[in-house]
């Protein structure tokens, strides 16, 4: 072990598959240098193929770096595994763990028990769970009669059994509904909250969720970390040119004048389908330009009902660094060839 | 208590709790089988073989049960968990895949011991089989000397079906009948011939049935290898089928992972 504040830390780490049907190899991992520091939940954006989950494999000691290396907890993922492995867990969004012929229960106090959690802890740390993720009403319901979002519930309670030192979450809000996906938020920001020393290390495609979660995120495509920071000082690297958002309504002259202020950029607008009332976008050179474009839409008879400065969002800075938005036109190779 | 010890015994309790609850496998796993074992039953008996060789059919059909559960119940069971998606939850534990493997068999167990002792009782009532019984003592440590060298054997299978898993299992599949025939399940091995018999030897069902035949039946049950020499022959069996299992899954767990197959589903 390496004594350190870093829960993870890497040092030029690549991983290259080799493609067994066709020639060539694909490198999913290009000389990444991570540090994820104690008591950090840190998050790592990317679109599919980005070698998030290769990473995360690397990390969990499912996978060897073709080079470089990775310490967690201190400990080096190739040459003392095991001792990773005490100290972590993982979930996979949108898998599954257990059998269909067990209860939700028994499914809980089953994985703690590969960690030789003592069984009053483990029941104790069961039923907490339960309660958190809401499965308490199906603690005796067999995995079988449960629905597909109560099922990742249960794996993701499952991978807070163990009480690990690192938990590493690969898209844990994935294929959850709505309320689902709030209620697996609010539980990992109170995990974080009560357990300061603990490590996350998320994946997610939802910028929202990094954004609400992540005191750090690396935006990472085609396998190398394309930036860093808080969420926040990522915005401030985008080039932001001032843009507001009108609703005004639907009567009154054209917005074609508008377009005619100086310092205003560029005008878009379209209606509301369920309202009917204008949705303006205007980008201006400077703030000082709205003033003008207020008094314009009164002169054209067009009243405000909404107004607002959009500001960049994770969204935006991801756009940025990576050139697209996020999208599921490309499969994940998961880590692995296929 | 150690997570190696804590783990065998929460995987056990996975299978004894599905035995109890899914009793459909009653009918598959021990009715069908004693059908089968009783063909070859009265075909001894159409050809007025000496009784003996109905104890023998009776004995195979109850050990085809063991071997059926290192096979399918064990030794495929990480293939099937990676299919299903939930190898990885097990390889990111910190406890040893061996003792997953023996929670599985240890499990298994209740199941395959319930089809054995059905074939051994089913065959003494309806077909009046009958086994020594002050040689039941010395037969059954024979037996249990058996099962260990047979599931550490299963274990070195199982790094097999780890990595190669849909291939193993085909090729498992396919030398199902021919193992069937050289372990000697319905007929004394050495029948085969001393060559074939010898090789055959190798897997530990087969020697030791030949043994608990000959513990039963003396002379009469044709005995291949001397019946002193069996029990330090499983012993060293089990020893090194558990050291070659030990590295097996070590090295295949490496392959794997250096290969980046080790948890692909569909591999």
């Amino acid at each position: 072990m390496i004594g350190s504040s870093a829960a993870i830390q890497t040092h030029g780490l690549t991983r290259v598959f080799h493609a067994r049907q066709k020639a060539g190899e694909v490198r999913a991992l290009r000389d990444v240098a991570l540090t994820v520091h104690r008591g950090e939940c840190f998050g790592l954006l990317g679109p599919n193929g980005a070698g998030k989950s290769t990473l995360i494999k690397i990390l969990t000691t499912l996978l060897l770096p073709t080079s470089g290396s990775a310490l967690v907890a201190g400990f080096d993922v190739v040459r003392a595994p095991l001792e990773v492995r005490r100290r972590i867990n993982l979930v996979s969004g949108g898998d599954s763990s257990g059998y269909g012929i067990l209860t939700v229960r028994e499914t809980l106090h089953l994985f703690s028990q590969f960690y030789g959690i003592p069984g009053p802890l483990a029941r104790r740390r069961a039923a907490d769970l339960m309660d958190v993720t809401g499965l308490s009403e199906k603690a005796n319901t067999r995995l079988s009669s449960l629905s597909t979002g109560m099922r990742q519930k249960l794996n993701f309670a499952r991978g807070f059994m163990s009480d690990p030192e690192i938990i590493f979450l690969d898209e844990p809000t994935l294929g959850l509904d709505v309320e689902a996906s709030r209620d697996v938020r609010e539980f990992i920001a109170r995990w974080i909250r009560e357990r300061p020393e603990r490590t996350v290390l998320l994946t997610t495609h939802y910028m929202a969720e990094a954004d609400e979660l992540c005191g750090r995120v690396a935006i990472i495509d085609h396998g190398v970390i394309l930036a860093l920071d808080t969420p926040s000082a990522l915005k401030r690297t985008v080039p932001a040119e001032p843009a507001f958002e009108f609703q005004v309504s639907a009567t009154g002259q054209p917005l074609d004048p508008l377009r005619e202020i100086r310092g205003v950029r560029s005008v878009s607008h379209h209606a509301h389908p369920g309202t009917g009332a204008v949705e303006l976008r205007v980008v201006v050179d400077e703030d000082d330009v709205i003033g003008e474009v207020l008094g314009r839409l009164k002169a054209l008879e067009r009243s405000v009902i909404h107004l607002t400065k959009m500001e960049p969002t994770l969204e935006t800075v991801f756009i940025h660094h990576v050139g697209r938005g996020l999208t599921d036109e490309e499969n994940e190779q998961d880590g692995e060839l296929s | 208590m150690n997570a190696n010890l804590a783990a065998i015994y929460a995987r056990a309790s996975v299978r004894m709790k599905a035995a109890f609850r899914e009793r459909s496998w009653v009918i598959g796993d021990t009715l069908f089988p004693f059908l089968a074992m009783s063909a070859f039953v009265l075909v001894y008996r159409g050809l007025r073989a000496p009784r003996e060789y109905e104890g023998f059919v009776v004995l195979g059909g109850a050990m085809i049960a063991y071997w059926n559960n290192v096979l399918w119940g064990m030794a495929s069971q990480f293939f099937w968990e990676k299919e299903q998606g939930q190898l990885q939850l097990y390889l990111i534990t910190p406890v040893s895949r061996m003792s997953i493997l023996l929670g599985m068999a240890l499990g298994g167990i209740v199941m395959t011991t319930s089809r054995a002792l059905t074939i051994l009782i089913g065959g003494m009532l309806i077909f009046h089989v009958s086994f020594p019984l002050a040689k039941a003592l010395p037969a059954f440590g024979l037996f249990l000397l058996t099962l260990g060298a047979a599931y550490s054997l299963g274990m070195i299978l199982s790094s097999l079906f780890l990595l190669w898993g849909r291939e193993v299992w085909h090729t498992a599949t396919l030398l199902q009948e021919p193992i069937y025939l050289l372990s000697g399940f319905y007929f004394p091995v050495s029948a085969m011939g001393l060559v074939i018999a010898a090789g055959a030897s190798l897997l530990p069902v087969t020697l030791g049935l030949d043994g608990i035949r000959q513990v039963f039946y003396g002379p009469a049950a044709h005995g291949l290898v001397p019946l002193r020499f069996i029990p330090p022959i499983q012993v060293a069996l089990t020893a090194g089928f558990l050291y070659l299992a030990h590295r097996a899954l070590r090295f295949m767990e490496e392959l794997g992972k250096r290969e980046g197959r080790l948890t692909l589903r569909g591999d």
